[in-house]
């Protein structure tokens, strides 16, 4: 039932899978889950620019082009954070959608005017065309999905830290810049690869989902991690095997979807922290109440910049 | 245990000005401690009591000024000083054990790449033992009362193994025993010889257990051991009220800079 | 589908004789500039229909951009996806009304849901925000992709079709209309409608919720209303330019907001902007043969980047422009302060301080403004310079003796209320006697009780007044 090429198929999404819940877990946890998205949708435009340049179907030269203006609107990003007044909500919203629309423009414009030349449907990695995935490609993405996985293990340590207690970090005398940069530069590699598979709109997906997934089952860290991991890799897998079987489904979407029933079923059947445990027994027994009472004592000294945003959403 | 490098003071700030939005919160602060002890910063909400230690240990900016610790920069002598950040400040729904937490103090001295070892957790658990929290070493941090996620900051500094100490507010919002312990473990700090500054906000506690204050709003009202300093005029200084003509000013400063 | 089939659609209905609204002015226009009547004509309905999107998506958006709701927007867009392609499962139709309900009940859902892993999830806000939408715009792609109806196309959602929006008449009401009027006009309607009847609650909590709730507003209400608005107004655009939708409703409120503070300002403003970038967008696009959709994104960013640079408000240019000014203006009143400060040491000649240019511009800190700043003071006349003999005039006797007296006068300040040594006093005091104008010297000399003399015992000069 397998053919040989579902089989290169299957085992691409699956490292794709791996390597994103890896790093992910740390964008999620560092409040960095929606750059993913910016890289994603900045891509296209470099990737078009590099279609025109080397009139290439070589996805590693496509790829290249791609990861430097993923990266170049993540930069923007922080530029415009660093001298503008706008809010991070709408810097992300605009660079994303500026990038994407110079982006799409491109694509429509290579189209019509290399009609003939091969490779220059470039409108696929839109929504990704997990298919027509070669024995190279594949390898690359292991290549990717080996480098990432030796660097956040390397940085785990440093990478926790900055995660939980950025300002700790600084005080340890930790480059915080140099291990937000290599995050940041981690992701923008993690979603450009998953960039032919899954597509632009949808990459962010693969390193939100799983690790928020996983935080349901573990109050651990690396147990998080290689749940992450086990998440994002099984939904490359059922996501492409249901697309193989079923003409016409296109892979991308369809393990995003699988992603998205394995975070609902972990939020309803998760030990601990799902709802269906939740419902038999309450989890807050031993908070003390005294701290919800002192919470408010926090506002008033420190400058807003150092608060952890929590909830409110106006 | 510590030797007092003769006449380098332990830290030294001159002249720091601190402004957020091109609006100065903190006026001209000029701060030496020459021997350790324990040392409380106290002033009215607003004061920027914790601006000041932010900013002494770079993360806030300043606009002017200098900070040294032992007579270099801050920056160099990082590994000598320790932090307890106010609770508010980190994720409590981190997935991360006590344990965990605690051990990160050791990341400072342990340096790039490498792994925490069996010195590093022994270090640990002797720092969670002291706090009075080893029984909770698995649990995960959000599952703990406001009280005892200060020990475990408390711990978390003991174990960067620092002879200088900043901890703001450790006090703010515990119970009783935490206060307790906290303080015990503050005397026995300084007995060690180290030197510790704290954030405080209970003026009836200062004198019993704090061998220097630093009365503070928005500018240093005065500083100096709590038997000379500590009086109420000096504290009708510091809590009656804002100057009036240090907020015209401020107003004055932001908006040349910003409309000049 | 083509241009040409469209061409033909339009065509029979031509043949219906319907009439065409400003037909007479559109092939005027093509006479002037001697083009093919329907040329113009497309291109006047297409910006025409550019522009009613574009009012839209700003006035909507300016709301989105004020309560830092942009990624919301941003989410919209791809969710609605999933609502047409629920309503076609489950109809199996594509007829306009039900669609539209369709969308407009997944935009709200997608607030909802958004909030509500938020909360009872207990993640953070961003990742719920990442984990709803890609999930319901990955249902929408699953379920598009295998809809075998003609009218159901993945393209258009995903680009739009701005381009043919002109071309593709239909009529209404007795005359020939684009096609998108038919939803465009009533979603602009909708717009002004929630404008007009919340415009005090809009205005006060999107400056300000916490005042708004104190003042028993409810931010809440407004915040769902506000998000089926959106809906409305990106369902009834996205036909025109696709997921862009999200450029029209961020990047020209951004863009406004960067201009001004007032928000009447800044909701036309982002309408005039709007209009601006899928005019240009459309046009591009037919030169390049490409998108206009995308084009008009990328000629809102280009506006929203000369916004950046040179915003009256708090542009770039300007900023680098008012610290130069700034730093000059310190520099020169440091030269002053210095030739006062000689004077006054008695160090002169027949009672004028008399200095060399070189000495000057090392009063002035030697950096790069230095010369400058001695400009500034000979344009002003405070500084008299013949040859290389540099003194002080009487106006920059005076303003110099100013100075000083504010230098001292904060010594003194600083003195009377920090804790600071002597030898500490000089460094601030050097910072802020630039900021000190007469009214804080007042304010000073009240409070201080006239001081006669700075904490080192030199005498503040005094102002005749």
């Amino acid at each position: 039932m397998l053919g040989n090429q579902t089989l290169i198929v299957l085992i691409g999404t699956l490292l794709l899978g791996v390597a994103s819940g890896m790093v992910g877990t740390f964008a999620v946890l560092r409040r960095r889950a929606l750059v993913g998205d910016v890289v994603a949708h900045s891509a296209l435009p470099g990737l078009c620019l590099s279609f025109l340049l080397f009139h290439s179907r070589s996805m590693i030269l496509l790829l290249c082009g791609a990861l430097v203006s993923g990266l170049l609107g993540a930069v923007v990003v922080a530029l415009m954070k660093r001298f503008t007044r706008l809010r991070e909500d709408a810097i992300q919203g605009i660079v994303l959608s500026v990038f994407y629309g110079g982006g799409i423009a491109l694509t429509r414009f290579i189209q019509n005017r290399y009609r003939n030349e091969p490779g220059s449907d470039l409108e696929s990695f839109i929504i990704g065309r997990a298919a027509t995935m070669l024995k190279a490609d594949v390898l690359q993405i292991a290549a990717v999905a080996l480098v990432t996985t030796i660097i956040v293990l390397v940085l785990y340590k440093e990478l926790t830290l900055l995660s939980f207690d950025e300002q700790f970090c600084r005080v340890q005398g930790w480059s915080t810049m140099g291990l937000d940069l290599t995050l940041m530069l981690l992701t923008a590699i993690t979603v450009v690869v998953g960039l032919p598979a899954v597509g632009v709109v949808l990459t962010a997906a693969l390193l939100i989902i799983p690790p928020s997934a996983a935080r349901f089952w573990t109050d651990r860290l690396s147990t998080m991690m290689m749940i992450a991991c086990l998440f994002g890799g099984a939904s490359g897998v059922v996501g492409t095997l249901v697309s193989a079987n079923i003409s016409g489904l296109p892979t991308g979407p369809l393990i995003v979807m699988t992603s998205t029933v394995i975070f609902i079923a972990s939020w309803l059947f998760a030990p601990h922290r799902g709802v269906v445990w939740n419902g038999n027994r309450s989890r807050d027994l031993d908070v003390d109440p005294s701290w919800l009472v002192t919470e408010s004592q926090f506002a008033d000294e420190s400058p807003a910049d150092l608060q952890i945003k929590r909830g409110s959403g106006m | 245990m510590i030797e007092a490098e003769a006449d380098t003071p332990i830290l030294d700030v001159h002249d720091m000005t601190v402004a957020y939005n091109r609006r100065p919160v903190l006026w001209n602060v000029d701060l030496t401690i020459r021997k350790p002890g324990l040392t409380a910063i106290i002033g009215p909400n607003g004061a920027g009591k914790s601006t000041m230690i932010r900013s002494v240990m770079g993360l806030v900016p300043m606009v002017s000024g200098t900070v040294t610790a032992w007579g270099e920069e801050i920056a160099k002598q990082r590994h000598r000083i320790g932090y307890v950040p106010q609770r508010g400040s980190v994720d409590w729904d981190f997935p991360i054990s006590v344990f965990e937490t605690v051990l990160m103090g050791t990341f400072g001295n342990l340096g790039w790449f490498r792994r925490p070892g069996r010195k590093q957790k022994e270090l640990a658990s002797q720092c969670l033992e002291r706090v009075g929290m080893q029984d909770f070493a698995n649990r995960q941090i959000g599952q703990l009362s406001g009280g005892q996620q200060q020990r475990v900051f408390l711990a978390r500094a003991l174990a960067q193994e620092a002879e200088l100490y900043f901890m703001d507010e450790p006090m703010a919002g515990v119970d009783a025993a935490t206060e307790r312990i906290v303080f015990d473990l503050l005397k026995s700090l300084s007995e060690e010889g180290r030197t510790i500054v704290v954030v405080h906000h209970d003026l009836r506690t200062v004198p019993e257990y704090f061998d220097d204050v630093v009365l503070l709003n928005v500018r240093i009202v005065a500083s100096g051991p709590v038997d000379t300093t500590f009086n109420s005029a000096n504290l009708q200084a510091t809590y009656g009220g804002r100057l009036s003509i240090l907020d015209t000013m401020a107003e004055a400063v932001q908006k040349q800079k910003e409309t000049e | 589908m083509s241009i040409a089939t469209v061409l033909n659609k339009s065509a029979t209905l031509f043949g219906a004789k319907t009439p065409i609204p400003f037909e007479g002015l559109t092939t005027k226009i093509a006479e002037l500039l001697s083009m093919a009547p329907t040329d113009v004509q497309n291109a006047f309905w297409t910006i025409a229909v550019g522009a009613l999107c574009a009012t839209c998506c700003a006035l909507a958006g300016c709301f989105l951009v004020l309560r830092r709701m942009s990624l919301l927007g941003d989410a919209l867009s791809h969710s609605v996806l999933a609502g047409m392609a629920a309503v076609y499962l489950v109809t199996g139709g594509v007829e306009p009304v039900p669609m539209l309900i369709g969308a407009l009940i997944a935009g709200v859902m997608t607030a909802v849901l958004t909030q509500f892993v938020h909360k009872a999830a207990n993640l953070p806000e961003d990742s719920s925000i990442g984990i709803v939408f890609t999930s319901l715009f990955a249902f929408g792609v699953v379920v598009v992709s295998q809809a075998k109806h003609v009218h159901l196309d993945l393209d258009c959602v995903l680009f739009g079709d701005l381009a043919f929006a002109g071309v593709d008449l239909r009529p209404m009401m007795g005359w020939l209309w684009p096609h998108s009027f038919q939803s465009l006009v009533p979603s602009l309607v909708i717009t002004l409608l929630f404008l007009i009847v919340f415009w005090k609650e809009l205005r006060l909590t999107s400056f300000d919720p916490v005042l708004a709730v104190t003042l028993g507003f409810s931010a809440g209400v407004m915040h769902y209303l506000l998000t089926t608005v959106v809906a409305i107004v990106t369902v009834s655009a996205m036909g025109v330019v696709g997921l862009l939708v999200v450029a029209l409703l961020i990047v020209p409120p951004a863009t406004a907001r960067l201009l001004t503070n007032r928000l009447s300002t800044m909701l036309w403003l982002s309408c005039l902007l709007g209009t601006v970038a899928t005019t240009i967008g459309y046009f591009l696009a037919l030169k390049w043969d490409s998108s206009a959709a995308g084009l008009t994104a990328v000629v809102a960013g280009i506006e929203l980047l000369a916004a950046i640079v040179f915003s009256p408000l708090d542009g770039l240019l300007g900023r680098t422009i008012r610290t130069v000014r700034l730093r000059t203006r310190i520099c020169a009143e440091d030269v002053l302060a210095g030739l006062f400060r000689k004077q006054e040491r008695g160090d002169a000649d027949a009672g004028v301080a008399v200095s060399t240019v070189q000495e000057c511009i090392e009063l002035a800190g030697n950096g790069f403004l230095a010369a400058g700043s001695i400009r500034w003071l000979k344009t002003r006349q405070l500084l008299d310079h013949s040859g290389n003999r540099v003194s002080l005039t009487a106006r920059g006797y005076n303003y110099g003796r100013s100075l000083v007296r504010s230098h001292r006068l904060w010594e003194a300040y600083l003195h009377e209320n920090f804790d600071l040594p002597h030898d500490h006093l000089h460094d601030p005091a050097e910072a802020m006697e630039h900021f000190i104008g007469p009214e804080i010297q007042r304010q000073i000399t009240d409070e201080l009780a006239a001081p006669a003399e700075d904490p080192h015992g030199r005498e503040i000069p005094h102002i005749e007044r």
